[in-house]
């Protein structure tokens, strides 16, 4: 009996897993981590977005993926070292593409 | 004179190096031909008519006194707008980098110039090249020159456009999940992304760098084969850019594929992928074997899974790489700077990001957070190791694989732009080649109702001689490569 409620509670919580809806909350809390004002009616159209593009990422939860190592990359990346020899830089004003500046200086918005 | 704009990129230079052609008057006929249908395919973001007039004018005098010019010797070349130009703008079709001139150029850049190219311009694109139409740039669409009404495929769109609509002999896209080989399917050019690593990726503007290379667009098989001759090999400057030595990729170019092993997946021709493009695809294969190659079918099971794992781990990168973006340094600022930091690089990042950045963006946050980096994130990597084995073991038994490029065939601007979810479907069978690094390219095989048709073909890693060589004598036994749209 105690292992049948064991599945049953497993089988929902399961599915639950799968039905699980971004709500409009998290969706501005994640644009708030990722430092992106939304409007009002994009929280509501990327929630709704998201739901349906996650619903299909969930596909990837079907596959066996047990003692499967990840791939970062295709190719077994090493580090690569050079001499640590001094070269001209190439960016003679670095304030050439900054929008706002002040006496030389990039100009920052208030921090504290 | 008139029709000097449709010489090929191998035309072009031979004829500059041995003083049957003027670079400049070539470049003329070049520039006039842009002038008449520029405001209809508007391919270009940027086009940099003095500089390029000054490169040709050195090109014809270097010409006339004998010394020794560069095998792309005043070819010009389209420059998708995210590889970064020194002294010229370098936008990704963003709001974000509209004013946004490089103080470097990329490697691929460098490599151009020492062989003598001429840098055309910057082509449109999908915003920071996330796309599949072209439709996502700031500067508004770029238009399929076969039927002006309908997207050119993306995310370089503008540089197929440009070469397809002869304003360009070749161009440079990137391709991160079928940014070459998409627009060069919807716009009947030749287009290649090369293994990961053979190209370097110094000075491209990163969207998903694990899976992106910079890659050539051209009219035929040949000039793609010059173009990448010129900008692939190792660099110091890119850490995943591979050490093996230089290749001539002319070399290669022989109309002979007698036992050339090709499979065919299962998957690239079943649910959603549409009849008309199957049917030039198959034919295509119908064709290799009369040349001589051997034919068989396999399954690569892990395929249904790609484009799920694609998303993931692009959006994830995505995420990272863009996180740089707060318009202080460079970039989109806003007049308003009320507020804190942070409320202020919000502010700048909403305006300065166009929807579906912003979209991947919050998303691969949001995938990568704690809680779901395991779910999606570590099992989409997983899920990228078993596509790798699928592919490892298929090419066991095959030297190339084919299939169609796109599943449907080119759609109409503002179709599917709205639906996400629809558009994202589109790359199903061009991000396996990405998620595994292996090259593949996309050369024209038929046209169903005047659209055109692209067919795939796979190869193994650093074997572009290989897939070059099948598309060499598809290209040299078919007639698809000689039509021009209807301008």
């Amino acid at each position: 009996m105690l292992s049948f409620c064991l599945k049953i509670e497993r089988a929902l919580g399961k599915k639950m897993v799968k039905n699980r809806r971004v709500s409009v909350e998290e969706v501005k809390h994640i644009a708030e981590l990722a430092h992106i004002e939304l409007t009002k009616e994009e929280e509501a159209l990327f929630t709704e977005q998201f739901n349906r593009i996650l619903e299909y990422f969930s596909k990837i939860d079907e596959v066996d993926t047990e003692n499967v190592p990840p791939t970062y990359h295709v190719i077994n990346l090493v580090n690569v070292y050079r001499e640590d020899e001094i070269q001209e830089s190439p960016i003679r004003d670095p304030l050439r593409n900054a929008p706002k500046r002040e006496d030389g200086f990039f100009k920052s918005p208030r921090i504290v | 004179m008139s029709k000097l704009y449709k010489l090929t990129a191998t035309e072009i230079s031979e004829k500059i190096r041995n003083q049957e052609l003027s670079a400049e008057e070539y470049l003329n006929s070049i520039f006039e031909r842009i002038e008449k249908i520029e405001t209809e395919i508007h391919a270009f973001i940027t086009i940099v008519k003095d500089e390029a007039l000054r490169k040709v004018r050195m090109i014809d005098r270097k010409a006339r006194k004998g010394e020794k010019l560069g095998c792309l010797a005043g070819v010009p070349v389209a420059v998708k707008d995210n590889i970064c130009t020194r002294g010229i703008r370098t936008t990704c079709a963003s709001r974000m980098l509209e004013n946004f001139v490089p103080p470097y150029n990329a490697t691929v850049i460098e490599k151009l110039k020492a062989s003598d190219a001429v840098i055309l311009g910057k082509t449109n694109m999908d915003e920071f090249a996330m796309g599949t139409t072209t439709e996502t740039s700031y500067f508004g669409a770029t238009h399929n020159p076969w039927d002006l009404q309908r997207v050119p495929g993306g995310s370089s769109g503008g540089s197929a456009a440009a070469v397809i609509a002869e304003e360009s002999p070749v161009a440079l896209g990137s391709d991160t999940g079928g940014s070459i080989r998409c627009p060069a399917s919807y716009c009947s050019a030749v287009g290649l992304k090369p293994t990961y690593g053979l190209v370097s990726r110094y000075g491209l503007v990163s969207y998903a760098n694990s899976l992106e290379q910079i890659g050539p667009l051209a009219r035929n098989v040949r000039d793609c084969a010059l173009l990448l001759s010129v900008i692939s090999g190792h660099d110091d400057r890119d850490s995943t850019s591979v050490d093996l030595p230089a290749k001539n990729y002319l070399d290669c170019l022989k109309d002979d594929i007698e036992g050339l092993k090709i499979g065919l997946p299962r998957e690239f021709f079943g649910e959603g992928v549409e009849e008309e493009v199957k049917d030039p695809v198959l034919n295509a294969a119908d064709k290799f074997e009369d040349l001589g190659a051997s034919r068989r079918e396999l399954s690569l099971s892990t395929m249904s899974y790609a484009l799920a794992a694609y998303y993931v781990i692009a959006m994830s990168e995505a995420s990272s790489n863009l996180a740089r973006y707060d318009g202080l340094r460079y970039g989109y600022r806003d007049m308003n700077d009320e507020g804190a930091f942070d409320t202020v690089f919000s502010r700048n990042r909403r305006i300065g990001f166009g929807a579906e950045v912003r979209r991947r963006i919050i998303l691969g946050t949001y995938v990568l957070s704690a809680g779901y980096f395991n779910q999606y994130y570590m099992k989409a990597l997983k899920i990228r190791t078993l596509i790798r084995r699928d592919f490892q073991k298929a090419f066991k038994n095959v030297d190339i694989i084919i299939g169609p490029t796109m599943p449907l065939l080119p759609f109409k601007i503002g179709e599917r732009i709205d639906d996400p979810l629809k558009l994202y479907m589109c790359d199903i069978l061009t991000v396996p080649a990405n998620l595994t690094g292996y090259p593949a390219i996309s050369v024209p095989c038929g046209f169903k109702d005047g659209l055109p048709v692209g067919l795939q073909i796979i190869g193994k890693p650093f074997e572009e001689e290989t897939i070059l060589r099948a598309a060499y004598a598809f290209e040299q036994n078919t007639e698809y490569h000689k039509r021009r749209p209807p301008l």
